[in-house]
């Protein structure tokens, strides 16, 4: 039944592009996305039966990543209809069937066990997500996405050779010739290591594109700057966190093999590089949207790390991949509707936020503290849990380093997020009759609630499965 | 370095030079072409068996790689009527120089990897990275973006090329998966290029340098 994951969006796209009116093709969105995320709960209590595929699987990883993905998207797709409902000069067929064909993809690759699948996945959520950027038809956002397209696709072709170096050392050390990833995991001894070595970079490098590590996040600031706030959140919250499954996978077959060592050198550092460009990028923005991207290399960033660190920083990278993703909603979706009410994403026409929409301003001050690692929110455990794992680790100065830049990305985000959302509204938002409504500000609240929630409380089922999806990305002694 | 599979390879990568060098836009869409024709020959002759699998390997990427896919570029050349790469931002000589030292540096490094007995003494691995480093060359520096895609896209044949080392261990599935991905992607950079073309009149990406901090 784990094929119903794919297939019910894919079924939803279609009737998405079948469905005549635009208010009722809206609605198709959350309709199939409430779906999604019903049969996902349903398979994970075991209520619906899961098959025992050797090329889909539902696996504790799986689990985690795609509920993520599936719950942000019912956030977004609620948001959908409110948000299309000011965009009635724009056809929204190809944006609502996009938007499902990307959840069909990304629930394609969390199930994937076969290292071509996820490789066809990944590069299916690229071309799904060309079209939603391109929804706006302006100059900047064809710019945005044309080096989304072309900046992606290289990266995706690097995995792809990354991949083929894999099943090649595989292949050299004499193992039987498949790529599920049960037969790798078990053949990992006997792999031959330079090319091992050598197919982990790729890898690395390609899905690491994909999630925005730097210095391969050059697309990520002009994507996500155009995109409008559902594509935003779904690319922050979900295309990196399914980009991070896929770099996790591979992982796992390094680990197994040996290599985990290696490996962990590598995440250290990469995670390091983005979060200390993100620092420098993010002090002084004056773009909320590109604000967000940088904060987003930030948060990818601190996942690779939580990996390369091992021990508990792989439950914490894990958490934080749930927390991150919820967040970014948050942060996304709020910022569309101050996009929208001052007619600019800009600080020279931002400000007052708060007093002109105080539900969509306040909840985005609320992302920003959440995102920055406050308590009580959810990031915070999860950051706190990185930290530690780096501090008790044997890698003081990693997590010195870490704390040191999270001060400097809270002070720098805090001082754009502060100066939009106080003080009094200028005049250029007279202009704009946007206001807010339940329809844009309900999904936001509901999002926020759940990293409130998450600050507070872990549920047991949560943590325990949280253990399971860490099993195998631990270092090896 | 009698053996076919190397002919076949040794020309592949000279047109790999050919792309690079000259200045001819539909030059660049018929070397890229050319090169996938014999490409889709490489799986008949490194695989020795005849199978059915491999011969629709070896007609779908003649059909994709030699046909459709030059054929879509070469008619979004047509409807914007340009004819030359102007001006690379990189020149063609010194383009032509790192496509050698690409090359050069691809045997030099495919020679510290282990192959497996059957791969010995063949250009497979070199061949495959030189023409992945061509296509990134060709991607990175020129300024029209179906010159960019003709860069993709030898990129592309590049890992085609490694692909081949692997075609027991890739069952069909995957490979029509990849070439469909590839046409996909194509297509969709075509219909991004068509509405290069609508919003700013010309094709060259240095138009497209709004966003930046």
């Amino acid at each position: 039944m784990e094929v119903g994951l794919v297939l019910l969006p894919l079924l939803g796209a279609v009737v998405a592009a079948l469905v005549r009116s635009p208010e009722r093709r809206a609605w198709v969105v959350p309709a199939a996305g409430v779906l999604h995320l019903l049969l996902l709960i349903g398979l994970v209590l075991g209520n619906v039966r899961a098959g025992r595929g050797f090329w889909l699987r539902l696996d504790p990883l799986a689990t985690v990543i795609l509920g993520t993905i599936s719950v942000l998207f019912v956030v977004a797709a609620f948001y959908a209809p409110g948000y299309l409902a000011l965009r009635r000069d724009r056809d929204n067929r190809v944006f609502c069937s996009g938007l499902l064909v990307f959840l069909a993809m990304t629930s394609l690759l969390a199930l994937a066990q076969h290292l071509g699948l996820l490789w066809v996945a990944m590069e299916a959520t690229t071309l799904a997500t060309a079209p939603l950027l391109y929804f706006n038809r302006t100059a900047r956002s064809l710019e945005a996405t044309w080096k989304y397209l072309m900046i992606g696709s290289v990266g995706i072709a690097i995995a792809l050779l990354g991949s083929l170096f894999l099943a090649y050392s595989a292949h050299v050390g004499g193992a039987e010739p498949s790529l599920l990833f049960d037969d790798l995991l078990a053949g990992a001894g006997s792999f031959s290591r330079p090319w091992l070595r050598a197919a982990f970079v790729l890898l690395l490098v390609g899905y690491g594109t994909k999630m925005g590590l730097a210095p391969l996040h050059t697309w990520k600031p002009d994507a996500y700057g155009e995109a409008s706030g559902i594509v935003g959140a779904l690319l922050a919250g979900g295309m990196t966190n399914a980009a991070f499954l896929a770099l996790l996978r591979v992982y796992r077959v390094v680990n197994a093999a040996g290599e985990g060592a290696f490996a962990r050198e590598l995440l250290v550092f990469m995670g390091l590089v983005s979060i200390a460009l993100a620092a420098v990028f993010v002090v002084r923005q004056r773009d909320l949207k590109r604000m967000l991207a940088y904060s987003s290399v930030e948060h990818v960033g601190i996942l690779v790390l939580g990996i390369g660190l091992g021990g508990i920083g792989v439950f914490g990278s894990l958490l934080h991949a749930i927390n991150n993703g919820l967040t970014k909603g948050v942060l996304f979706l709020s910022v569309g509707n101050i996009h929208r009410a001052f007619g600019s994403k800009h600080l020279d026409e931002v400000s007052g936020a708060i007093s002109r929409l105080p539900v969509s301003g306040s909840l985005f001050l609320v992302g920003f503290f959440a995102i920055t690692g406050s308590p009580p929110f959810g990031p915070f455990v999860s950051e706190f849990t990185i930290v530690n794992a780096a501090i008790g680790g044997g890698h003081a100065v990693a997590g010195t380093l870490l704390l040191v830049l999270l001060g400097i990305v809270f002070i720098g985000m805090g001082s754009t997020v502060l100066s939009a959302v106080q003080g009094r509204p200028g005049t250029a938002s007279a202009g704009t009759p946007y206001k807010d409504d339940l329809a844009r500000t309900a999904p936001i609240l509901v999002a926020a609630a759940l990293v409130l929630l998450l600050g507070l409380w872990l549920p047991e089922p949560l943590v325990s499965l949280l253990e399971r999806a860490a099993e195998g990305l631990e270092a090896r002694p | 370095m009698t053996h076919p599979v190397d002919i076949l390879l040794v020309l592949v990568i000279l047109l790999n030079f050919l792309v690079l060098g000259t200045p001819s836009l539909r030059m660049t869409i018929r070397g890229a072409a050319l090169q996938g024709v014999l490409l889709a020959l490489l799986p008949l002759l490194v695989h020795r068996g005849f199978g059915w699998r491999v011969g629709a390997i070896a007609v779908a990427t003649m059909a994709l790689k030699g046909l459709l896919i030059p054929g879509l570029l070469e008619k979004a050349m047509r409807d914007v009527h340009i004819r030359r790469e102007v001006e690379p931002y990189v020149g063609f000589v010194p383009s032509l120089f790192l496509c050698a030292v690409g090359t050069a540096l691809a045997i030099l490094f495919s020679g510290n990897l282990p192959l497996a007995p059957e791969h010995a003494g063949t250009l497979l691995v070199p061949a495959s990275l030189a023409t992945l480093l061509s296509g990134f060359l060709v991607l990175t520096t020129r300024k029209k973006a179906i010159s960019q895609v003709v860069g993709y896209l030898i990129l592309e044949n590049g890992i085609f090329v490694f692909g081949q080392l692997l075609i027991e261990a890739m069952p069909f599935l995957v490979e029509a998966g990849v070439l469909l991905d590839l046409f996909v992607g194509i297509f969709i950079m075509g219909i991004v290029i068509n509405h290069i073309r609508q919003e700013f009149s010309s094709l060259d990406t240095e138009l497209l340098s709004e966003l930046k901090d």
